[in-house]
């Protein structure tokens, strides 16, 4: 089948098997390897995207679902291609040390913007219960967390653009 | 020169920008032309004869390249997967070392032991030939845990390793322990189980093979902490291969731990597959397939005892094991619950006289292996329990019983009974400094306020010590090490003066990428960001041991270091001839070589530029070029250590047991880069957090079914688990590394499952409770405080 819809912000029309699933259409059919799949259970969360808006684990989204809809990965969140800026979400991830391995963090990263974008002045206790479904083995989630808190600063503070 | 950013700063990490973008480079992530998919078939039983494989039907089916079988590996002659160790019995006789084969020999040993190899077009036809190929089982009875494996009947894996026993290992004086017992005033006794862990970095294991028939190279692409070792293992060992036609690339890892330091059956045989098929193939393990195949950590069965006289010094200790290696011998297995564990059983303390007896037994579950820690977690976890066992039966507050057993800093260098000598330390310090950071003057109110709320509250200790920075070669080659442990580095200095270094060791989100630079940063004065460290491919750094055992900065840095005092070396030799001076008056600071009392000076560009257009240069005495190589054999392990306070409450209402605190005060040695060094003890205490509440690899005792195998099963720790660390160092400086360093890596791991069980007994110490096995889960704590309030009948 043939479905079209908005990912990073170009319009994209593809044919895929109506079983494919969104990492997979991702990874595989569109070279967009940012997207990780960490688990077959729908556990760890390295597979987040946002799908309209909301931060969606992509290994459980038929890419049927995604017709007419807008889709962003982390390749989608920085600045246009060939600039090197960064969202303010991955700017905090990186002065605060949010990241060791890299592979949890396009799906941590992800889940920070949504819960931002709903929570613009989130607590600590509501960022750690937000992170919930993301799974992380490196970092012991203390600089993930002190990422999301400034990240979610830096979005919302006066002058962001967001 | 401006922008160099040396030892002891901390710059946010050069390899951030790749991975916040998604333009890392898994193995996952690979595609090569006409590529193939694989698909291992693995037994579905623990113990069971092979009586046939029928590969027609699957070889029948579209798409279809080849289903191979151990038929085909041993009619090729390959050979099975290699111990890098070979330990010896207290008999004196070597280890049992029944073959390990890359696929199954007539028999299966443990539910995900590898059967056949199915390639196709595609990964959705692999997976429908692997379905379709039928294997006749003859199912055998099998045996998981250690206790049952010894007793007389028990199955038996191996015909030529009689009760299932490895190896028979024991370290320490046996009669001066018996001598010390006989003296003591009270002996503290402690049974306890080291819970079976299975390590799980985000990224699943996986492998890109690929032939060249026309030059009749391999190139491997795996997820692998030590590219060169599976190249020399698999090579030379397994597929008999010329190493020089091997080629292994380790590319952006997502995590290791330990569990990707080993070489797997997986990666000798898609590369063995590869040549066969004559396409490239990959395969990407999916999670599930990882909890039955990456090798699982630790699981110990042990009694300790502690011989104390009067005023509760410690006389002796002695420690019996049973330690479980699963169904074969993994790369490091036997090395671990032995030479990794006894010798630290000294802990921070003057304990004179240690005996340790370690049975390594066969069982049918998947082999185990090194996992962060290692052996050093077990022992101080046996230590720290034992340590407060004794306190509060002898009465003596366990802090004052810590301080009257634990070695001063003066006493270091400290030879202990059990091999090492720990050349500093001092972990009182870090006891003292533990003690004002996590507040413990505060606790009892705290307590108090927790008992208000109808909970329990606790505080336990951890005073600990480790040995990593593997290995001083010959030391480990007395220990049974078939391997070398040194490191190589090879600093590139080009034209411009901007610097490739090229390294053995591997990064998977230790940050080398940045640390490393800001050591040739400082040392050579050229600017942070024009230096690069390349790791992880054989065919462009000449040769290393790889990232394990808190070796990198340890033993790779030292490499690094000397590399970079060659460059400056010859950079004089060059810069005397241009300033025409004799080469003992030049001097080196800061970027610039320099006539000592002159303002005569050549820039590092300079000279770097002279080196590679050598118009006017000593070519009669010195070679062009400015680009040099180092290889550091360590003369000791390193010793970091340090003090962990963690702080619980428990609901008894659920048995829910939450971290409120958590305190570390470590000494590592010099600090290259704070924000890094804080991130290795963050994720460290977390994995040792998870083993003590959380995590715990459970099999079925009658079928020998992985009952833990997903994320739903098996307890992750989440952000939501956790309160905010402090985290502090007390360095005192290693004697004899470069640069003073001791590694971070492993600490947090070793010292925070004591800690936190110490303080789970402690919050229930007021019930009559002396131990709690890990993990601490609310169903084990709910029982224990059932039991312990519950009026029972008399028995």
């Amino acid at each position: 089948m043939i479905i079209s819809f908005t990912l990073n912000g170009r319009s994209r029309t593809v044919e895929i098997e109506p079983s494919t699933l969104v990492a997979d259409l991702l990874r595989e059919n569109l070279n967009l390897t940012g997207t990780h799949v960490g688990c077959d259970t729908s556990q760890c969360g390295a597979c987040v995207v946002l799908f309209d808006g909301e931060a969606v684990k992509s290994c459980t989204l038929l890419a049927p679902m995604l017709d007419g809809g807008t889709l962003t990965t982390i390749e989608g969140l920085s600045g246009p291609g060939g600039s090197n800026a960064l969202h303010p979400m991955q700017e905090a991830f990186h002065q605060n040390h949010g990241l060791q391995c890299g592979f949890c963090t396009p799906g941590m990263v992800m889940t920070a913007v949504a819960l931002a974008t709903n929570n613009p002045t989130p607590t600590e206790a509501e960022v750690r219960r937000g992170l919930e479904g993301n799974i992380c083995r490196c970092t012991g989630y203390q600089n993930i967390v002190a990422s999301v808190l400034a990240g979610a600063a830096a979005m919302h503070a006066p002058g962001s653009g967001e | 020169m401006s922008n160099v950013i040396g030892i002891g700063a901390a710059p946010r990490r050069k390899e951030d920008f790749r991975f916040l973008t998604g333009r890392g480079n898994y193995v996952a992530d690979i595609k090569r032309v006409d590529m193939t998919f694989g698909v291992f078939i693995r037994s579905q039983h623990s113990h069971a004869v092979i009586r046939g494989i029928d590969k027609a039907p699957a070889l029948a089916l579209p798409g279809i390249q080849a289903v191979l079988t151990g038929d085909d590996v041993a009619a090729d002659g390959l050979g099975s997967l290699p111990c890098g160790w070979g330990i010896h019995g207290s008999d004196g006789l070597p280890m049992k070392e029944p073959p390990f084969p890359m696929l199954a020999q007539g028999k299966v040993r443990f539910v995900g032991d590898m059967v056949a190899f199915v390639i196709a077009d595609t990964l959705e036809l692999a997976r429908a030939a692997a379905e379709a190929v039928v294997i006749d089982y003859e199912v055998l009875p099998s045996v998981v845990g250690v206790l049952e494996a010894v007793r007389p009947g028990a199955p038996q894996l191996f015909d030529d390793v009689p009760n299932n026993l490895c190896c028979d290992w024991e370290l320490g004086d046996k009669v001066a322990v018996a001598t010390a017992f006989k003296k003591a005033a009270h002996v503290a006794r402690l049974s306890l189980v080291n819970n079976r862990l299975i390590g799980n970095p985000m990224e699943p294991r996986a492998a890109v093979a690929e032939y060249n028939g026309g030059t009749g190279h391999y190139t491997l692409w795996t997820t692998s902490q030590f590219p060169h070792v599976v190249r020399f293992l698999m090579s030379a060992l397994v597929l008999k291969i010329p190493e020089q036609k091997m080629r292994v690339v380790a590319p952006d890892v997502g995590g290791g731990f330990g569990v990707k330091q080993f070489h797997y059956g997986e990666e000798a045989v898609i590369t063995w597959a590869a040549k066969r098929v004559g396409r490239p193939i990959k395969w990407v393990a999916d999670r599930s397939e990882g909890f039955i195949s990456d090798r699982h950590g630790r699981d110990h069965v042990t009694e300790a005892e502690l011989a104390l006289d009067q005023n509760g010094k410690f006389l002796a200790l002695k420690v019996v094991t049973l330690a479980n290696m699963g169904g074969y011998l993994s790369t490091f297995g036997p090395n671990i619950p032995t030479n990794l564990y006894g010798p630290l059983l000294s802990g921070v303390y003057t304990t004179p006289a240690i005996y340790c007896n370690v049975k390594v037994i066969f069982t049918n579950t998947v082999p185990v292996d090194a996992y962060r820690g290692a052996g050093r977690p077990e022992a101080t976890f046996v230590v720290e329990r034992l340590v407060d066992v004794a306190a509060k039966e002898m009465g003596i507050d366990r802090v004052e019983l810590r301080r009257r057993n634990i070695i001063a800093k003066e006493s270091y260098p400290y030879q202990t009974p059990v091999l090492v000598e720990y050349d500093s330390g001092d972990p009182m310090g870090c006891l003292e400094g533990a003690l004002a950071e996590a507040d413990v003057a505060g606790f009892a109110q705290r307590k108090a306020a927790s008992e208000r709320d109808g909970k329990f509250r606790g505080l336990g200790y951890s005073t600990y010590v480790e040995a990593c920075g593997l290995a001083p070669s010959r030391f480990a080659g007395r220990l049974g090490a078939r391997g070398g442990l040194y490191e190589s580095a090879t600093v590139r200095v080009h034209p411009t003066g901007q610097v490739t270094v090229l390294i053995g060791t591997h990064n998977h989100g230790q940050g080398h990428e940045t640390t490393f630079a800001q050591i040739v940063s400082e040392k050579l004065g050229v600017a942070f960001d024009n230096v690069d460290i390349v790791f992880g491919d054989t065919d462009r750094v000449q040769f290393g041991m790889g990232t394990y055992g808190s070796r990198s900065l340890v033993v790779g840095g030292a490499a690094l270091s000397k590399a970079s005092d060659k460059v400056v070396l010859k950079g004089k030799k060059i810069a005397a001839h241009l300033l025409e001076a004799s080469e003992h008056d030049i001097q080196f600071e800061a970027g610039v070589f320099s006539v000592a009392g002159t303002d005569r000076s050549k820039t590092f560009q300079e000279i770097a530029g002279a080196a590679y257009v050598p118009h006017d240069y000593p070519l009669e005495i010195l070679e062009p070029g400015l680009e040099e190589q180092a290889y550091y054999d360590p003369v000791n392990f390193t010793y970091p250590g340090g003090c962990h306070i963690a702080e619980v409450e428990i609901d008894p209402e659920t048995g829910i047991v939450t971290l409120e605190k958590y305190t570390a005060v470590d000494d590592v040695g010099t600090v290259i880069n704070p924000m890094i060094v804080e991130g290795q003890l963050h994720g460290g205490i977390v994995q040792g957090v998870g083993q003590a509440l959380y995590e715990n690899a459970v099999y079925d005792d009658v079928s020998g079914q992985l009952l833990s195998g997903s994320f739903m099963d098996y307890t992750m720790p989440r952000a939501d688990h956790l309160p905010n660390m402090t985290i502090k160092t007390h360095s005192t400086l290693c004697t004899h590394t470069p640069m003073g360093v001791k590694g971070c890596g492993e600490v947090g791991t070793i010292g925070s499952p004591a800690a936190v069980i110490n303080s789970v007994v402690d919050a229930l110490s007021h019930l009559g409770v002396l131990h709690v096995d890990m993990p601490a889960t609310p169903n084990r704590i709910w029982r224990v405080i059932q039991d312990a309030t519950m009026p029972r009948a008399a028995e």
